[in-house]
Parts: structure tokens; sequence; C-alpha cells
């Protein structure tokens, strides 16, 4: 074991990983968050809305890890919940497992979340950083990496995994799934902030007091 | 909510196909993947990719029988399977002929077949071991040292699946709170405290792992 470089203060949590404490932390977020879209992805769908149109809470999850921890935690715990679920643990929406899911016609879109992560961390790293207008800077976060990124990888699933030409994938695999994930964009960017009201440190480092902070 | 059971898809075995290392089944699979989609997206309809996606199903299938598959496992994985290949064949059909429907459930089938042997072939934690080294060379690149560690790797895939019981009792509570306050169809009652317990569990478990030197 070597001496770490970097003074690991506890409360340090910047999306940097950090090392000591923070290190831990870090460790132990990736996994919760992958744990927490596990039980989202398995719990009864919500019925939303007047109409009570039940919309699973798997994508939303997703969405959430990214936009809470950021991208390089939100795109680790994403790749752990897939990786449980491609090992042959029943973790992905409706209890489906294994490496079959990531071969069917819908695969585009799992990994299609990778980079959407990433893409969605970096827009919330920037939401979290201001005080003002935070919440429509997360809904573009959720917007961009959870639905335009993460789109683009399910509908090049579908032109080469199902053999549909491009606009085929278009009216087949975005048009009919973007009102209800329009919602969830919205749903994720109002749990994410709240979260970050809670835990305003744990997305960016807050700069460091000269002295001791005295309780407000 | 009915508690989820994370048995593995894994299914014990003696045969050659069990005792396959968990690296080369993964790369036969990936050798398939590119066989059949690129045969495929290379031209026209023909008989070459319906003889590679015919020879896919065909050896998946030998595959199954050969390691004595429960027949319920593999029939579960056509069922899963069924309602979206008959959709897209059916349209494939009607738009590019019958030679293209026939190589897109050839291929599918054949594909999630493949990779459904791999998992039941292969024991989850082999898989899992698998990828945590493969992703270890990743720690080469600046920024990432240390963070990628084949066993902080396995560290957080297993907290991450002993995490899931805790964050469904999490949200079952969460789901009976916002039912008495009567907003059981609200998602946002139901997602925001789990995801803000599910950080201060994350807390306190990050700190309890640097606590035991097991992260540094």
């Amino acid at each position: 074991m070597t001496p770490s470089p970097a003074p690991a203060s506890h409360d340090d949590a910047s999306d940097g990983l950090g090392t000591g404490a923070g290190a831990g932390r870090d460790v132990a977020l990736v996994a919760v968050f992958a744990a927490l879209v596990v039980v989202l992805a398995l719990v009864p769908a919500v019925p939303v809305g007047a109409a009570g149109v039940p919309i699973s809470l798997q994508t939303l999850g997703v969405m959430l890890a990214a936009l809470v921890l950021g991208p390089w935690r939100g795109l680790a715990a994403v790749a752990v919940y897939v990786a449980l679920g491609a090992a042959g643990l029943p973790v992905f929406a409706q209890g489906a497992a294994g490496l079959g899911v990531l071969a069917g016609p819908t695969a585009g879109y799992i990994f299609g979340w990778l980079p959407g992560s990433v893409v969605t961390g970096v827009v919330a790293l920037l939401a979290v950083r201001r005080t003002r207008g935070r919440l429509p800077l997360l809904i573009l976060a959720g917007a961009l990496g959870g639905v335009v990124v993460t789109y683009l990888g399910g509908w090049l699933g579908l032109v080469l995994l199902a053999g549909l030409s491009p606009v085929e994938a278009v009216v087949a695999g975005v048009l009919p799934y973007l009102p209800g994930d329009g919602v969830k964009v919205v749903l994720a960017a109002f749990v994410a902030a709240s979260v970050h009201r809670a835990f305003p440190d744990i997305l960016v480092r807050r700069a460091a007091p000269a002295e001791p902070a005295t309780a407000r | 909510m009915r508690r989820p059971s994370l048995v593995p898809a894994h299914r014990p075995g003696r045969t050659l196909l069990h005792r396959l290392p968990a690296g080369w089944a993964l790369l036969v699979l990936a050798v398939a993947a590119v066989l059949v989609v690129g045969v495929r997206s290379s031209g026209p309809p023909g008989a070459l990719a319906l003889l590679v996606g015919g020879a896919c199903l065909v050896a998946a299938l030998a595959g199954h029988a050969w390691a004595r598959t429960p027949p319920g496992v593999v029939v579960g994985t056509v069922r899963r399977l069924a309602l979206p290949l008959v959709v897209l064949a059916g349209y494939q059909l009607l738009t590019s002929g019958p030679v293209r429907g026939a190589e897109v459930v050839l291929d599918l089938g054949g594909l999630v077949l493949l990779a459904g042997l791999v998992t039941v072939t292969t024991p989850t934690d082999r898989l899992l071991d698998t990828v945590a080294r493969a992703v270890a060379p990743l720690r080469l690149v600046p920024g990432l040292r240390g963070h990628l560690h084949p066993d902080r790797v396995a560290l957080t895939l297993t907290l991450a699946l002993r995490s899931v019981d805790v964050l469904w009792d999490v949200a079952a509570q969460a789901r009976d709170a916002a039912r008495a306050r009567g907003r059981g169809r609200d998602v946002r009652a139901l997602v925001t405290p789990t995801v803000v317990r599910a950080v201060a569990h994350a807390r306190a478990t990050g700190d309890a792992l640097a606590a035991r030197g097991l992260v540094d």
C-alpha cells in the first residue's frame, strides 16, 4: 500500500474519484446506485397520470444515477447494473437476465445507456454548479443523455440487429417511446434536484472553508 | 411488493460446454454476433446470410441439447422473443420479401439462444470475475489509476448485489408512506425518498469500507 499523494478529506465527494474515505464512498455510491437501478427496474410499473398508463422505472433509474453521481460514477453504476444482468442475474426489466438481452432486438438501448450516462452526467455537473436555473439544465441533461444518445444506440441496434431501414427504426423504436420517456426525464430532474438539495456535496466539492465551518 | 429473488440463470452441469472458460465462451459469442450481423448487413437478402443465421440457430439449439438446458429455460427465451420476432418477420415479409424475413428470424433467434447458452453454462460469479479482469487494463488510463483494480471492481459488483435487498425495503417503505398520504400514484413521492435514503446508506457503507481499509 502506498500513501495517497493527496490528503483525502472526509467530505471529499467531488466527481473526481477520490482516495481514502472519498474512495470508499465512491465505491459504495456506485454499488448502491447500481442496486437502485435494479430495484427500479423490478418494482411493478407505476400507473401515471389520469389515464394511468403504466411506465417502467428502469430508465428513470439509469438517468438518476448520472444526474446524481455525475458522468464517471454514473457510468460506473450503469455499467455495474448491465454487467450483473449480462452475467445472468434477473435484474433487467420484468426479471429478464443474461447475455440474450444484450443480443436481442432492443439491445441497442442498453448499450446506449453507457455513453448516455456520460452525457447526462456532464450536463448535470454543469447544472449543479449553478444555483439558479438548475432544474431546466437537469431536464436538458436527462433529455440529451437519456433520450438523444440512448435512442441513438437503440436506433442503431434496430437497424443492425433487426434489419430495419433507418426510417423504419425511427418509426418503430423512437417515436412510440418519446412521450413516456419525456415524462421520465422531467421526473428524474425533479428527483435529482431534491437529492442535490439534500446532499449539496455529492457531485461538486464545496469550496473548502479556511476555518472549520461553523454550524449554521 | 414481491421481493425479487436474484437466482442466477446459470444451470450447473458437467459437459465440455460448462467447463469452457468464460473468456472463450464470450469470444465465440462475439465472433458469432459479428459474423451473423455482418453477413446480413453486407448485402441484399441471400443464401449466404440464411446459411450463417441458420447455422447459428442450429448450433445454439444443439448446444442447449448438449448442455441439457431445462426445456423450460429454452421455451422461456423463445416466448420472450416470440412477439417482437413475429411482428418483425411479418413486416420484413411484406416490405422486403420472405428471404429477408427468414434472415431476421434466424439471426435474432440464433444469437439470443446462443447468448442464452453462454449464460446458462457459465457460473454467474465466473462471468463477473471475467468482467472485473476485462476492465482492469483500463486502469492504465491516466485518471483511472487504481480505480479499476480487479479487486475493487469485484467489491463493487458484490456490494451492488448485496444492496438490492436493503434498497428494496427502502422502496417498499417509501411506497407505503406515499400511499398513506394518498399519493400512491405519485412517482416522485415514491422515488425521491428512496434515492435520498439510498445516498445516506451509501455514505454510511462507504465510510465503513474506508474504516476497515477495504478501499484505498
